[in-house]
């Protein structure tokens, strides 16, 4: 079996120990300590010394970005752009570039940038520092919700650890960032390292021409970075040799809902859902329907989830996508309209309220759900929502809008019978009982201990 | 090289008025923030289209020249 799990958070137990060696997992998971961060020492004695520290010359700096090009590492923040392609672009770009470590996972069905920089920071960093070298920046942000709690502790003592490395390598510095949900919003993340508020703003110019301290800016998710820290040490050819030829290597996943284990699993792109349900003590009740990507995901039916295998080519037929690797499920205790209705309207209260349609079209898309679910709808509910989705769709100036509508418009899709029922009768029995699908308020008090 | 219209949704009231000078491309939503038809201007509307935009009080409405694609 091609898995490793990394334990539940907040509550750290035992990773599993029963992975077969010769499956090539775990890679970034590799050691991960039961409790507290990876000191340097234990970080370099696991995946050994930074590779560039023996070579310093700047060709062996920018080498690295042809590696990672054939290594085919795409972005890990959900979008999958190729990190080798952005990394180019900004390289060339007018002025001395710099880093951004996108650590804020304000997706709260997502836990993995969190568990990498509370156990393994040290992959981050090496990662950051390796990019910052390669594109010719000298300073990399690691930017991490404020509200991280021990992830920023563990990733400001790792920075400080990293003072006693051998060679010059770009300053690394901790910044953090207001909770929401758009705030990891590339260019919403730059307006707030700016002083400006943490919201999206209109493009052009992009982050990438004109970002931090107007120079040109690599934006890269947290666990981008740690598989760049692994490329840099062995190669593209040892990156190729998990996964996929079109989405190759691995990748954590969050997994949340009825399983005796949820939590972060590290897997290869390809390996069967089955295998990490298995992984994972198997479910603990019936899945109804499982969310692929988060909050701005896709549902897929529940009949469809034994033969799926996680890769975005396997996806597709669904409309689905891995997104920042969050695999959710929903039993069939829950009630689908009910989720649907909180997490939308959740949804809808994390808009930036700047554009108009994701403002009014997002609440109005919430109201609509709130009133299927009380049985207060009109008939024409399920066209309705289709409308909303449609007219929310590529108006704002971020993605959320679209997100949400991806969500609304796969939950119609998926629990069509649902929607139905609830149109006729009302109110079902389940809608009554504690909701299944995670949201911050939850998160937070699961993570105050 | 052709003109196409582009919306700043951050800076867009739904003041209305590009619909008004506007109308063969641009509707509005029934919370009055414009929609439009982002296909490229034909020449007779590039001059309508750059009132549009002059008459907006935000100036959330724009004409772009179409980027070269390279």
């Amino acid at each position: 079996m091609t898995m490793s799990r990394h334990a539940t958070i907040p509550e750290l137990e035992p990773t599993m120990s029963e992975h077969a060696p010769s499956s090539g997992l775990p890679r970034l998971l590799e050691g991960v300590p039961a409790q507290g961060a990876m000191t340097l020492q234990a970080h370099l004695d696991t995946h050994g010394e930074l590779p560039s520290a023996r070579r310093r010359d700047q060709r062996g700096a920018t080498a690295l970005i042809d590696q990672i090009e054939q290594a085919g590492l795409g972005g890990r923040g959900g979008a999958a752009f190729p990190t080798a392609k952005k990394m180019r672009t900004v390289a060339a770009g007018r002025g001395k570039p710099i880093v951004v470590v996108n650590a804020t996972e304000g997706e709260p069905a997502s836990l993995k940038d969190r568990t990498l920089l509370e156990t393994l920071p040290h992959l981050v960093l090496d990662g950051a520092a390796l990019a910052a070298r390669a594109i010719g920046a000298d300073e990399a942000i690691l930017c991490v919700c404020e509200s991280a709690g021990v992830g920023l502790e563990h990733s400001a003592r790792a920075i400080s650890e990293r003072e006693r490395l051998p060679g010059r390598w770009p300053r690394i510095v901790l910044s953090t960032a207001p909770e929401g949900y758009v705030v990891g919003h590339e260019s919403a993340l730059v307006s707030h390292l700016n002083g400006g508020a943490p919201k999206p703003t209109f493009s052009p110019p992009m982050p990438f021409e004109r970002g931090v301290r107007r120079r040109p800016t690599l934006v890269n998710n947290a666990e981008t970075l740690a598989h760049v820290a692994l490329i840099a040490r062995h190669g593209p050819r040892w990156f190729r040799e998990l996964g996929l030829s079109d989405q190759p290597g691995s990748t954590l996943v969050t997994l949340t809902g009825p399983l005796s284990y949820p939590g972060v699993y590290e897997v290869e792109y390809g390996a069967s859902l089955s295998s990490l349900l298995d992984a994972a003590g198997g479910t603990t009740s019936r899945v109804r329907a499982a969310l692929f990507g988060g909050y701005a995901g896709t549902w897929v039916d529940g009949g469809a989830l034994p033969s799926l295998a996680l890769s975005n080519a396997h996806l597709a037929p669904h409309g689905a996508s891995l997104g920042a690797g969050v695999v959710l499920l929903l039993s069939e205790d829950a009630c689908p309209v009910a989720e649907t209705a909180r997490v939308t309207r959740w949804l809808a209260g994390q808009s930036a309220g700047q554009c108009g349609p994701c403002v009014h079209g997002l609440d109005t898309l919430a109201a609509t759900f709130e009133q299927v679910c009380g049985g207060a709808a009109p008939s024409h509910a399920t066209a309705r929502v289709e409308q909303l989705a449609a007219l929310v769709r590529r108006r704002g100036a971020c993605s959320h809008p679209d997100g949400t509508a991806r969500f609304a418009m796969s939950a119609v899709d998926v629990f069509s019978e649902e929607f139905a029922d609830h149109a006729r009768h009302g109110a079902c029995d389940a809608c009554a009982r504690q909701s299944e699908l995670p949201l911050p308020a939850r998160t937070r008090i699961a993570t105050a201990a | 090289m052709s003109e196409r219209l582009r919306l700043n949704p951050i800076a867009c009231e739904a003041h209305g008025m590009c619909a008004e000078l506007l109308p063969e491309r641009i509707s509005l939503d029934e919370w009055g923030y414009p929609i439009l038809d982002e296909r490229p201007l034909s020449p007779d509307l590039v001059s309508h289209a750059q009132r549009a935009a002059q008459a907006c009080p935000t100036f959330a409405l724009l004409v772009e020249r179409e980027r070269s694609r390279g």
